[in-house]
């Protein structure tokens, strides 16, 4: 699955588009199986760079969400609530959250697209 | 060793296949020094039949031949035999935790049909597959409050079981969860729902009450709801005694019920194992602690049970679990299942009326007796009652115990202010005479006293 | 695939089989009005009327419980029990949980009256039968662990590690400072970090070294004035002896730091080795592992804590103490305790199983139950070695853990392996644990199995290695032989269905 350009990514496997939807990679769903359970936070929470902002489970992990930025929610994805499955369908299409930047220039700190993908190939061989 | 399938010959020949000389060698890793170079300083080997002796002996030493009005927290109902003879069936017995689904849909279904009955008997949404008392269930149950609410204050009455409220205590102490504890009234038993209202703030995680109370009084839920909820707390009901619910309102209006459902065809055993159980609205469920049960289908369309939703569990979350409890009581659940099933729709509810009419019955005969009263009349009841007598409890228990009856608990122990108080307790396997019986030797009090 | 008399299909037919395909639905499908199971006798009190003595706290409507007769009731949990695997059928090498013989006598002692009939609250004079039990299993208890005091207390394994942990905390705050922070090894059972979390502590991990055990100089480094202390499963989950386990604890009780030993794995040492003779400070047992209690499906366990003196003003209320006049009785005016951890005093119904156990094997056949636990182990392990990755070559106590490295190349994996064994007769071996070996396959036979039952196993997993290679298809898609194949866990997990409901029938 192509990962796309206009994204920023994280070590952790976020990614965070240019209108600052957040969601996690086709690497990260693919690892941890089906989805069965999106906990997120609440339109208004805080959410730090590098600090952990919600989960996401399979039936037998749990793995936490961290944020490629900070700034304030401004929407949260509640179809993940019914349909968690969509992470796994559409990992690049799903956001969880969106979030308001508190620094625009902090995604620049952010892998783009070919130095994550670098990252995944190191990390998996 | 009777239990060790294994000859002398098989041993030594085994150790020659593994290519060791002697048993020493698996264990030389073991520093020398450490190693037990002598025989454990426990009883010589013993015969079966001498082990049912040992075992006859402290029994006989236990004495078997009193009539007990002992409640608070423990209670004697009939246990139908069935449950015996189905618990061991050795597939049940010694069986493990169900991890495996397609080799344990026994204990699956068994735990789901358990589920089933105390969310249907609570009157909650979900029940989990049991916890390991009434006494931790609680204390679980409020840390569950606090993972909902955020909050870290909880308001606990003064009339929940004391040794509950001291098992919190200890689960609470690390926690960084202070508790408030809030009194009962003086004339009904029941929490006082003045000082209630100034407990609870906006910091409350959860007000815990137990109904039946201690005292046998049932509270009133949608009361102590209306005040829990107005500011945003939990409200979680600790039951006791679970034959109350064939006959009690459920507090539909809790959001968490934390229940002791040893009564449901557990033996005394004097004090465990019982089975605790943690019911809850449906909304609070992922952070409920405990195994839970879930249906769902195999590849062929069949229907199947798993325990479900581990990611909140220890072996999965570890240190951010939402409790380390790795257990349940699965078998004293299956205990309390086949007893909910013996009795049944109507059997549950005729059970509970005959508790109810034997301690009306206890509370009256007792209470007429000279130099006695009941203590809470204003609320009701279901099958405890605090006795109040001119005469220390200490003298007419003695009197009683001649009688080989053993009377109610004192409650000073934990209510100093409750000065000669008892709490008595009347199920349905006491009989009528018995309860003259220890009336008429109540009524033996010198008047004086 | 597998037919009952004979060809073709694993040669271990022979073993007795679970699971019939029978059907049977849940009790409320079941269920028809009118139909009971009880009789009570006739009131021989006056009758009352509920809604008068109860007002508005009557129940208006009954619960939806079944209503059946009872010998529908047998059938229906005879029919469900069927559909279990049981020690009672065969082999369950079932890692680190000593899936163990529990003995018939002990079920037969738990039950008689004056035991199972004593109330919590019955007065000491008529409770001294049951005391003499908790006090012997105590003393056997303390001579088997090599410590200075017990409490019974703790209703499970877990809950032994909390009740153990707070100890720990309740001697450092008596020491002027609680600490902040528990060490835990990666190979440690999911309950330590989660119990250590639970009293209070930030959870340190530690790497394991090259051969699995605790790696003394990253320990070193590690542990401070603000280490409360390491929790150290010894065996470690791999089966294997920590054998610098004086110097751990030199490391630790140079600090100030307290050493806690996870007593899971027991049943590798009892008569052998004890664990206060080698530096540990507090641990707790699991009756329901190392004292044959029954598992039960889940429970009940039992997880008396043991400690070294310095501990013992702290245990739980009330204490076992003994009067001059020999009686026994609570003590519960102990004001340094952490308090109490559970109602009542704890589960004495596993406590008298757990004696029985004692009292049947005594000194010796304890020691032999050890001997032959390692023995088991060590011989499985030699066994398939060949077939089968052995990640840590040190030697082996009462389990061996392999991986599936060598089966992962045909795709097959540790989970599909433990599926397979279910086709032949066994229940799986513990999966993917510890966290530390990839694919692991953590197998604890106990002393409970004879050679025949050892080698039938064997040649499963010989099999079974014979097959990834061959057939891996068969392998991941076992098991084949059960009532319901692999279940939809994902399904269930995603929209949890935790209870039946009547079809139609609106909330009350």
């Amino acid at each position: 699955m192509p990962y796309p350009s206009s994204y920023r990514y994280t070590r952790e496997h976020e990614w965070i588009s240019p209108d600052g939807a957040i969601g996690i990679t086709d690497y990260a769903q693919n690892s941890l199986g089906d989805i069965v359970y999106v906990e997120a936070p609440k339109v208004g929470d805080a959410v730090t760079a590098g600090a952990a902002f919600g989960s996401v489970e399979s039936v037998k992990a749990v793995s936490d969400l961290f944020s490629p930025v900070s700034g304030k929610v401004t929407a949260v994805n509640e179809e993940l609530k019914t349909a968690p499955d969509k992470i796994n369908q559409d990992p690049h299409g799903t956001w969880i959250i969106k979030v308001e930047l508190a620094n625009p220039a902090e995604v620049n700190s952010l892998l783009d697209a070919a130095a994550y993908q670098a990252f995944i190939a190191e990390e998996t061989s | 060793m009777r239990y060790l399938p294994k000859s002398d010959e098989e041993r030594r020949q085994m150790l020659g296949e593994i290519g060791a000389a002697s048993i020493d060698d698996l264990f030389a890793v073991i520093p020398a020094e450490y190693r037990l170079d002598r025989d454990l300083n426990v009883p010589r080997q013993q015969a079966e039949s001498e082990i049912v002796g040992y075992f006859r002996a402290a029994g006989q030493k236990n004495a078997t031949d009193y009539v007990s009005f002992l409640g608070a927290g423990a209670y004697r109902h009939y246990r139908p035999v069935i449950i015996d003879a189905l618990v061991q069936r050795g597939e049940f017995l010694t069986s493990y935790t169900p991890y495996q689904a397609e080799i344990t849909q026994g204990t699956l279904q068994a735990i789901f049909e358990f589920q089933t009955m105390i969310a249907e008997l609570t009157g909650m949404d979900v029940a989990n597959a049991s916890m390991y008392d009434g006494s931790t269930g609680a204390a679980e149950a409020v840390m569950m409050a606090v993972r909902v609410t955020g909050r870290h204050k909880a308001v606990v009455a003064a009339a929940v079981h004391p040794e509950y409220r001291e098992v919190l205590a200890t689960y609470a102490l690390h926690q960084g969860l202070p508790t408030t504890l809030v009194g009962y009234d003086a004339e009904t038993g029941r929490i006082d729902l003045g000082s209630l209202e100034a407990a609870v703030t906006d910091e409350t995680a959860c007000v815990l009450v137990q109904s039946p109370n201690f005292f046998g009084v049932i509270e009133d839920i949608p009361a102590i709801a209306e005040i829990a909820h107005k500011k945003g707390a939990l409200l979680i009901v600790s039951i006791a005694e679970a034959v109350s619910l064939g006959i009690v309102r459920p507090p539909v209006e809790a959001d968490i019920v934390a229940m002791e459902a040893q009564s449901f065809g557990v033996a005394l055993s004097y004090g465990g194992p019982f089975c605790g159980v943690v019911a809850a609205k449906e909304q609070y469920v992922r952070q409920m602690p405990g195994r839970l049960a879930g249906q769902t289908v195999d590849g062929a369309g069949n229907r199947g049970f798993v325990l479900t939703l581990a990611t909140r569990e220890q072996h999965i979350r570890r240190e951010k679990a939402t409790s380390n409890i790795c257990t349940n009581q699965a078998l004293v659940a299956l205990m309390a299942t086949i007893f909910m099933a013996v009795y049944g729709k109507e059997g549950m509810r005729e059970l509970a009326e005959h508790n109810l009419a034997k301690a009306d019955y206890a509370a009256k005969a007792l209470a007429a007796q000279p130099g006695a009263r009941l203590r809470f009349k204003g609320a009701p009841r279901f099958h405890e009652f605090v006795l109040q007598t001119d005469e220390a409890p200490a003298a007419w228990n003695r009197r009683l115990m001649e009688n080989k009856i053993v009377g109610g608990i004192e409650l000073s122990r934990w209510y100093p202010e409750l000065k000669n108080c008892t709490l008595w307790c009347a199920t349905e396997v006491v009989t009528r005479e018995q309860i003259d019986a220890a009336a008429k030797v109540l009524a033996a009090a010198p008047v004086e006293a | 695939m597998a037919t009952i008399n004979g060809n073709p299909g694993p040669h271990t037919l022979g073993k007795v089989r679970t699971h019939p395909t029978q059907n049977e639905a849940l009790m409320f499908e079941k269920s028809a009005s009118g139909k009971r199971a009880y009789k009570l006798p006739p009131l021989d009190v006056p009758a009352v009327d509920a809604k008068e003595l109860l007002g508005p706290a009557a129940r208006e409507v009954r619960a939806e419980l079944p209503e059946l007769s009872e010998i529908e009731l047998i059938r229906h949990f005879t029919r469900l029990s069927t559909w279990n695997y049981a020690i009672d059928l065969g082999m369950y090498p079932l890692g680190s949980c000593t899936m163990k013989y529990n003995p018939r006598v002990n079920e037969f002692v738990a039950r008689i009256e004056g035991l199972a009939e004593a109330h919590p609250y019955r007065p000491e004079s008529l409770a001294q039968g049951v005391l003499e039990i908790f006090d012997l299993l105590q003393r056997c208890l303390l001579e088997i662990t090599g410590m200075d005091a017990i409490t019974l207390q703790p209703a499970a394994g877990a809950h032994g590690e909390f009740t153990g942990i707070l100890l720990t905390r309740a001697w450092h705050e008596s020491q002027g400072n609680p600490r902040k922070k528990v060490l835990i090894p990666d190979s440690a059972h999911g309950t330590n970090p989660a119990t250590a979390a639970f009293s209070g502590y930030a959870v340190e991990n530690l790497k394991s070294n090259a051969v699995g055990g605790i790696d003394l100089e990253a320990l070193a480094s590690r542990v401070d004035e603000d280490t409360a202390a390491l929790m150290l499963t010894n065996p470690s989950t791999l089966g294997v002896f920590e054998n610098e386990i004086h110097k751990i604890a030199d490391i630790l009780h140079a600090k100030g730091a307290l050493l806690y030993m996870d007593g899971a794995n027991m049943n590798a040492l009892v008569g052998k080795v004890r664990p206060g003779d080698f530096g540990v400070d507090v641990m707790h047992l699991n009756l329901h592992k190392t004292f044959s209690t029954p598992h039960g499906g889940g429970g009940p366990g039992s997880g008396p804590v043991a400690c070294k003196a310095d501990l013992e003003p702290f245990l739980p209320i009330p204490v076992l103490v003994q009067n001059q006049n020999g009686t026994k009785s609570w003590d519960y005016d102990r004001p340094q305790s952490i308090g109490r951890v559970r109602a009542f005093y704890g589960n004495t119904g596993m406590f008298i199983r757990a004696l029985a156990y004692i009292l049947a094997n005594g000194p010796d056949g304890l020691r032999q139950t050890t001997e032959d636990a390692v023995l088991n182990a060590n011989y499985i392990r030699k066994k398939l070695e060949d077939l089968y990755e052995l990640p840590y070559k040190t030697p082996s106590m009462h389990e061996v853990v392999f991986s599936d490295k060598r089966q992962a190349v045909h795709g097959v994996r540790t989970g599909d392996i433990a599926k397979r064994l279910i086709d032949y007769g066994f229940h799986p071996y513990t999966v993917s644990f510890p966290l530390i070996v990839h694919g692991a396959l953590m197998i604890e036979p106990t002393e409970s199995e004879s050679r025949e039952e050892l080698d039938l196993f064997v040649d499963a997993m010989r099999s079974i290695a014979r097959e990834a290679e061959e057939k891996p298809d068969l392998v991941k898609t076992a098991p084949h032989s059960t009532r319901v194949s692999r279940l939809d866990e994902v399904q269930a997990a995603r929209k949890p269905v935790l209870r039946w409901k009547r079809q139609g029938r609106g909330r009350e």
